[in-house]
Order: C-alpha cells, then structure tokens, then sequence
C-alpha cells in the first residue's frame, strides 16, 4: 500500500475477486489483445517500476559507484478490483494470446466480491444459469439409470438398422371415444402437430443476438427440409423477423407471447400476409430462472433493430411485468388468453402455456385438463437459464423439474389424461452435457418432449458460461463469443452459417443417442413417455419421490 | 419364448389336438405351464348355450364359499364338468381340490335386462369372485361367460393334460386357443398364464411388451372395471382389443392400426389416411412396442393372428376350408392338420393381419396399406 492510498470499506485486492488473472512476462509479447477483447476490462495496460540489485563484479567494488539499485520499467497487466471490472473467467484473453501467457484462475477460497456487487443499492443482476453446482456425479436426472435392457426375453432392438419413429404430438389430444366421435360428426378436432421431441426453448431476438438468432434458424430449417427432422424452435418474448413471419418457414416456429407483448404489434400485423402457420403459439407465464419475475431485456442490448422489432424505443430497459396485466385467475387466463390466441389463427395452430416449475403446477394442469383449447404444458424448471435477471432469482427461487414433470405426468394418470395434454420439461437438461440421457429420463417419468436452451449455446455457439459463475455477463450485451451481445463488433465473431451446422450435428447426435438408449428398452415406435418402468436411481429417497426404482 | 397354437375346425375337436400340436414344438418353449381356452363347444355345454359357465380352480373351501355366493345372487348350477384328479399330481403340477367347469341358470330377476347388461354383470361376478379368492386365496377364476371354458395350470402341457384328462368328450370345442409356458417376465402367477379373456374376447401372445406399464396406466385409468389384473404384460393386447371392439366400436381389421400404427409417408397415401392418423393421435398410448404375435379369438367366434411393427416373432396360418389353424410353428401345424395344402401356408408379416371367419372357410389376409371396413 502507497502512503497515499486508501481503503475503504469496500476497497478489494485481486486475491478478493472470484477469478485472478495470472500471467506470464516471460511469455507475454505485448501484443495487447488481451486487454482489447476483454469484454469487462479487467485488465488493463500496466507499467510497472522495478527495482534490479545488481552485484558489481567483485574487482570493482572498490570504486565505491552505487550501483547495486537500479531502477527499470517493465510493461505488462493489471487486473482492476472494482466490482464494476472484476474479472468474470470468461477467458478471451487465454482464447487470444498467441503465447499462452495469460488465463483467468478462480480463487482459492469464496470471493469477497458478492458482498459489495451491490453498488448504489442494486443488487446483482446477471445472465447464464444457476449458480449452485451440485454434488458430482451430476444432477438428478444424471443419476437416473435406464435399467430394464431388454436381451434374452426379447432381441433388444438396433439403434443402427432398425426402423424408428420417435416423435412427439403437440396439441391437445382427445380420448379415442371421444376423437372417433367428432370424426364421424365432422366436428372441430383441436390441431395437433407432429414434431420432434427435443425442441428449441424460447430464447428472445434481443436476448440473443441476429448471427445467433439467424444460425439457429438456418440449421432448423436444415434439420427439416434436408434430415426430414421435425425439429421446432420457440420465439421466447420478442418477436419474430417480419421476413421469417412471411416465409413459408414459420411453420418450424413457435411464437410466444409474454407478459410484454414485445413483437405482437408486428406479428398480428402479418397475419394476412402468413404463408404458413406457426407450428403453436406459448404463452409464457413464468421461466425457470426467474419464477414468478418477467422478462428483462436491459438497455444495452435495446439497439434499433430490437427496438423496431419490439416496437419500442431505443436504449431503455424492458422488463415484462410478472404477470398478463388483464387476467387476474387462472380461468380467465385459459379462457381469455388461449381462446383469442386460437381465434387469430382459425382454431388451427395450438396454443399452450409455459409456467415456471412450482409446486402449484398441479393446480395449473388440473385446470387445463378441463379446457379442451389447452394444447400442452410447459414446465420450466430451476436450472433453465436467462438472459438477464436478478442472481437472487437465479440461485434460489424456482423448483427443480424431475418432480415437478413426474408429480404433473402421475395426476393426468389418476384422472385418464395421460398425453392428451402434453407435458414438455425444460430447465437444465443436458447442464453436465448429457442431452440425450437427460431427456430419455424426463420422457419417461413422463414428459412428452424436451426444451432446452443454454446447451444449444454451449453446443452450437460455444457460450463460455456454467453453473459456477463463469462469464454469465448476458445482461450487458458483451458476450465474448457475440452470442447475446448487440453490438456488430462483437457480434460479428459469430458466423451463423458455422452455428447452423453445429445445430444440425447437435440433433444428429442426439438423435443416434437417443436411438442407444430406448432400443436396448425395446421400444423404436413410439416415444418411451411416461415407461417409468425402466427407470432406476441409487437414491432410496429420490426413488420413492419419483415413483421409480431404487438400485444399489 | 413360449408358444400358441389355435385351432378352429367345423367338427369338434378334442382340446388334446392343441396340446399335441404344443407338444410337438416343446423345443420352443420351457413347459412349464399350459393355459387352453375353449369355445364354440360341443357335447353336454353345447346344448347350454346362453348359460354362462364358470371355469376356474378352488380349494375346498373356496368351492363353499362359491356355491354360497352363486346362490345368494341367485344363479342356479344348471351343469358341472367334474374333473376327478388323483390325489398325488405328477412332478411339477401343483395339488388342487376342484378343477371346476360349471354351467348356471341366470337369476329370475335378470329377465328382460339388455344383452349389454347382461355381459356387464356377468364380467362384474367374475372379478367379484377373483377379488374374494384373492383375499383368502381359495379360488380362482379364470371365466364366466356363455359357451367358454378356460383352463390354466402350471407343469409341462402334455402331463397336465393327461392329469387333468382333457380328452374327455364333454370338453370338446371347435374353437381352442393353447398356449405352453408360465410368464416369464413378471412373477409366477396362474392369472398370469394366456390365454387371457374378457368378455368374449381371448388373445394369447409371444414376446415381451416393452411398452407396457403406460398401456397398462392407460387402460386403467379408463374407468371400466375390466381393467385390472395385469399379472402378466400380455393382458394389454386382450385389453386393447376389447376396448377397441366395445369402447370404439371397430372390427378387428383396426385393431393393427392401434397397436402398430403406419408411419407417416404410409398414412399420407393411405385411402383412409385421416381417419389413420387421427386414430394414431389418440391411441398413441396403445402403441405396443416389443417383439409380439397375437393370437386370439372374437365373440363371434373369429380367430386372428398379427405380428408386431417389425415382425420379430414365428407364426403360420394354415389349413383347410373346415380347419384352420394358427401356431407359432410349422410343426404344431403338421402335427394339427396333416391333410393341408402346405403351398398356401402364410406366415403373416408386419402389415398383416390373417383372419379366419366363423365360417372357416378361408384365411383372409387384410393388410395394413388396404383400405378399412369403417362403419363409422
């Protein structure tokens, strides 16, 4: 500490922050590209006095010259310990340094730094994911077994060769009486579409950025039209391209509508010019990240683009509130809301809610089980992620999706509407990479389909971000990797050709995984939902709460 | 793996024809248990036709209890087959009281009820009675029904057969479904042996079903008291058969379209594309999965055979006009009917389903891809 310095009670070291940033002057070349891609300028230029001793040689001591302290200036980094620029282990400058001399270390021990992030009263507000790491191996749904294998009673199915159908039905589906009754009569029968039972979940044009938004459509629309892979991606809260709205590939689409109404001006404006359907509408009530909190796009990324797209004006904050504003029950909600969503597409396109996970889901779904408009449940657990939104809200409000999903999937069971309103599970599938094992297991505790979406950042655009607070800076508009950032110069690192083709292998693998896990269970022609059967876990308790079995 | 063998012929037949036939193809299955169902009776129960006939096994005890019961709700025994076995039973088969087959009058009060009341109370009694033997595990019944016997017992086939004297004239049938081997996927249980019957309709079935547990939540959840047992993963199939029969009112040439639905490409070109696909929405929870044949029998006296989705499991129809029969091998067929034309053998495959109508005078094939009989 200088003479001059000063501390105070919020003054932080380096060695306070989460992540240090070591690095080497030996390596270094001083070409600066770390300090010009960090995206919260954590480190800066630093020019540093250094005293050498230098010995004389021993015949010239005599002469008495000083000359053991010589004073020299070296140039290299600082790293800044404001909170504002606490470094966030993003790691660009390792990914730029051409000399492997710099990378961001997380601290030894738990950070000061999350008692002083709440600078002029605000507390901290992030994107990414919760974080709460769980204990290894993994989540619960990681721990979940497939454990009926089929062999000797019956040739376990192949993967490879044999022929699959694993699809799912979005739509309310109606008792076989009750269908055959409306088909003889000719009577109105509620659209149901076919698709793929692992789905883009909602992520908003504005919460990430066009080259993002553009790769994932592009490979959607690939997976579809070259595979024959009915794979939907969902909106999230913020319209939807006026272009996109024209063409004849909206039907791969899933329009939401939120508490904000960001983008519907534009969208009821095109329905007369729609060349197809959307493929269902989701009106989201609440997100698992955030539950019982809407939708936050912070102004920083509200450039004019999103703006016109959102029909709002530039540079201010939008937070959709918690709630619809006009409905005050739940009724009113199904009756209102689903009705006139179904009323502007002529009773064709499905119309579903998304609730965060709660334990009040069940009383949800018993409402919509008496609502013949209700074309499925999404249900979005604690580990689903967000583009911006309160850390209090990230890490500690919300419930976890296995339960909730099997609890919901055994109600319809009790009352006989199994799969007839669909339940999709979402949150945290596949957070320790294992897609397909995690869906496989929430399909057969019983949920029709998956969504996910932090993986396809992680898998088809490479988001730094995880469960321990790495990066997680979406609300700011400064991904690293111009996943969710607005600015072209960030934006622009990202080629949505490369993220397109990254999604088309996402979905190819998947799919082969998928295939490795239910044909060994003998199942190839209809989607193994709700064959609880097959399911194990070594957690006695987890077991008895899911109803499945418990193996040691 | 077990196996089926049904046969349907215009002379009655000794229930032994089957269980030669099973016999013959031991090498397919372990012997471990035998379960035949009989209808279009001849002998003493062809002249009861219209009264329902109780079969199924009861200790001493149980028999009280029965007679008790029957006549408090006021059924009169109108004829019993009595099946007299030696005290000691041979290796393998169990020791039983009574093997009881048992004809009764319908109470007074029951005239003048619709048919379809009749056969819901006539089910009602039979898990009535299931019920009460489970509890104090002194009867089981396996059908109660006009013009049907059922009888299931664990050992090999042919030596509970000959224990039980199966030759005997008056368990003479035309129509015999027979099936050689206890279950092997679930626990050890009489309920759990095929052939399975509910209301006039019987199906056996080879393989495993994989998708059972949610067929089975499914059908339960219906809310028809039928719906229950599932001591074996094969019941589904009987089920499903009876609640697309009864509950949706279609004909057996539908009953594939449920458990195996077409893909996509094949309904889009299909005559009856949207009716298919609407049927496929909606009984997507029937869609059966594993590696299975069924063979079964229709009120009407109908026997069928399908294969499952790929076509993993044996099975033949063949015959002559006068006699047909399905079997899980060519063998059981040889041993059955030796005076065939064996150059009109078929060997359903994935898209089939082969029929043989009461008349039995051909086995009519009815694929998938053709267009259906809808009387909708």
């Amino acid at each position: 500490m200088f003479a001059n310095g000063f501390i105070g009670p919020d003054t932080l070291s380096v060695k306070d922050l989460p992540w240090q940033i070591h690095w080497d002057k030996d390596k270094c070349t001083l070409c600066g590209r770390c300090t010009a891609v960090c995206p919260v300028h954590a480190i800066e230029l630093g020019v540093h006095r250094k005293r050498l001793v230098q010995t004389p040689p021993v015949g010239e001591l005599a002469r008495k010259h000083d000359l053991a302290n010589v004073f020299q200036v070296f140039y290299g980094i600082r790293q800044k310990t404001d909170p504002a620029h606490a470094c966030v282990g993003c790691a660009m400058c390792s990914l730029v340094c051409p000399n492997g001399s710099i990378i961001p270390c997380r601290s030894d021990e738990a950070d000061k730094l999350k008692f002083h992030i709440n600078r002029g009263g605000y507390p901290r507000r992030r994107g990414g994911r919760r974080n709460v790491p769980e204990q290894p191996p993994g989540g619960i749904l990681d721990r979940i077994k497939f454990t009926r294998i089929s062999m000797l009673t019956d040739p376990a199915l192949d993967a490879g060769r044999h022929e699959f159908e694993l699809r799912t039905l979005l739509g309310r589906v109606l008792p076989p009486e009750e269908s055959l009754r409306l088909y003889r009569e000719q009577g109105w029968v509620p659209p149901v579409r076919e698709i793929y039972p692992l789905i883009i979940g909602s992520m908003s044009f504005g919460a990430l950025s066009p080259a993002m938004w553009e790769g994932l459509q592009m490979g959607v629309a690939y997976l579809n039209e070259e595979l024959g892979i009915p794979v939907r991606i969902c909106t999230g809260e913020g319209g939807c391209p006026p272009r996109l709205l024209r063409s004849r590939f909206l039907k791969y689409v899933i329009l939401q509508i939120a508490s904000g109404y960001f983008g519907w001006d534009e969208i009821i404006h095109a329905l007369p010019e729609m060349k197809e359907d959307p493929c269902a509408v989701e009106i989201k009530y609440g997100q698992g990240a955030k539950p019982g909190d809407g939708g936050l796009l912070m102004w920083y990324k509200v450039n004019k683009l999103i703006a016109a797209i959102r029909g709002v004006p530039t540079g201010v904050s939008l937070p959709s509130p918690p709630t619809h504003q006009t409905k005050y029950s739940i009724e009113e909600a199904v009756a209102k809301m689903i009705q006139s969503m179904y009323m502007a597409w002529g009773f064709r396109v499905p119309v579903y809610p998304k609730i965060s996970g709660t334990s009040t889901a069940l009383a949800v779904l018993n409402n919509l089980t008496r609502n013949p408009y209700a074309a499925g449940l999404a249900i979005d657990g604690e580990d689903g992620g967000t583009g911006a939104a309160y850390n209090v809200s990230m890490d500690h409000m919300g419930h976890p999706i296995a339960s909730n999903i099997r609890d919901c999937y055994l109600n319809l069971v009790k009352v006989g509407q199994q799969n007839e309103i669909p339940l999709f599970a979402g949150g945290g599938v596949g957070k320790y990479g294992n897609l397909a094992a995690n869906a496989a297991a929430l399909i057969m505790l019983g949920a029709s389909g998956v969504q996910i979406g932090k993986y396809m950042m992680q898998a088809a655009a490479g988001c730094v971000g995880s469960e321990s607070d790495r990066c997680n800076i979406c609300n700011i508009g400064l991904c690293p990797k111009g996943i969710t950032a607005q600015d072209p110069r960030l934006y622009r690192r990202l080629d949505p050709e490369k993220v397109a083709e990254r999604v088309v292998d996402v979905f190819l693998a998947f799919d082969t995984e998928l295939k490795k896990i239910v044909a060994p269970l003998g199942r190839s022609t209809s989607l193994p939902i709700g064959m609880s059967d097959a399911l194990a876990i070594n957690d006695r308790s987890a077991a008895e709460r899911l109803q499945i079995k418990y193996v040691v | 793996m077990c196996r089926l063998f049904c046969i349907t012929s215009d002379q009655p037949l000794s229930p032994m024809t089957a269980v030669k036939a099973l016999d013959v193809m031991r090498e397919g299955h372990d012997g471990s248990g035998v379960g035949l169902f009989l209808t279009d009776l001849a002998g003493p129960f062809e002249e009861l036709k219209g009264a329902p006939i109780l079969s199924g096994i009861f200790t001493n005890d149980g028999w009280m209890r029965l007679d008790h019961f029957m006549m408090n709700i006021g059924f009169i025994a109108k004829y019993r087959s009595s099946i007299k076995v030696s005290k000691s039973p041979p290796p393998g088969v169990p020791r039983r009281d009574i093997y009881l087959i048992r004809a009764y009058e319908y109470p007074e009060d029951w005239e003048g009820l619709s048919e379809s009341e009749i056969r819901h109370r006539l089910m009602l009694i039979r898990l009535q009675l299931r019920q009460m033997g489970e509890e104090k595990e002194d009867m089981i019944v396996y059908s109660f029904w006009p013009d049907v016997i059922v009888l299931k017992e664990i050992g090999d086939p042919m030596t509970v057969a000959e224990y039980l004297q199966l030759d005997r004239k008056d368990l003479h049938a035309r129509t015999i479904l027979a099936q050689g081997r206890q279950n092997t996927n679930y626990a050890i249980n009489l309920y759990a042996c095929h052939p399975f019957f509910i209301q006039g309709v019987a199906t056996m079935t080879n393989g495993e079903n994989t998708a059972f547990v949610p067929i089975k939540e499914f059908l339960m959840s219906r809310g028809f008291p039928g719906y229950i047992g599932y001591n074996s993963d094969s019941e589904v199939f009987t089920h499903i058969l009876h609640y697309a029969l009864n509950q949706l009112g279609l004909g057996i040439d539908a009953y594939k379209h449920i458990i195996t639905p077409l893909q996509d490409q094949d309904l889009a070109d299909h005559p009856n594309g949207p009716f298919l696909k609407q049927l496929k929405h909606s009984c997507r929870r029937l869609i059966i999965d594993g590696p299975n044949c069924v063979i079964g029998c229709l009120p009407d006296k109908t026997c069928f055979m399908v294969q499952d989705r790929k076509k993993l499991r044996p099975g033949v129809v063949g015959g002559r006009p006068g006699r047909y029969a399905f079997s899980s091998e060519i063998c059981g067929l040889d041993a059955a009917i030796p005076d065939r034309d064996k150059s009109k053998d078929f060997q359903p495959m994935h898209l089939d389903t082969a029929i043989v109508a009461p008349d039995r005078l051909e086995v009519k094939v009815c694929s998938q891809m053709d267009s259906l009989d809808l009387t909708l």
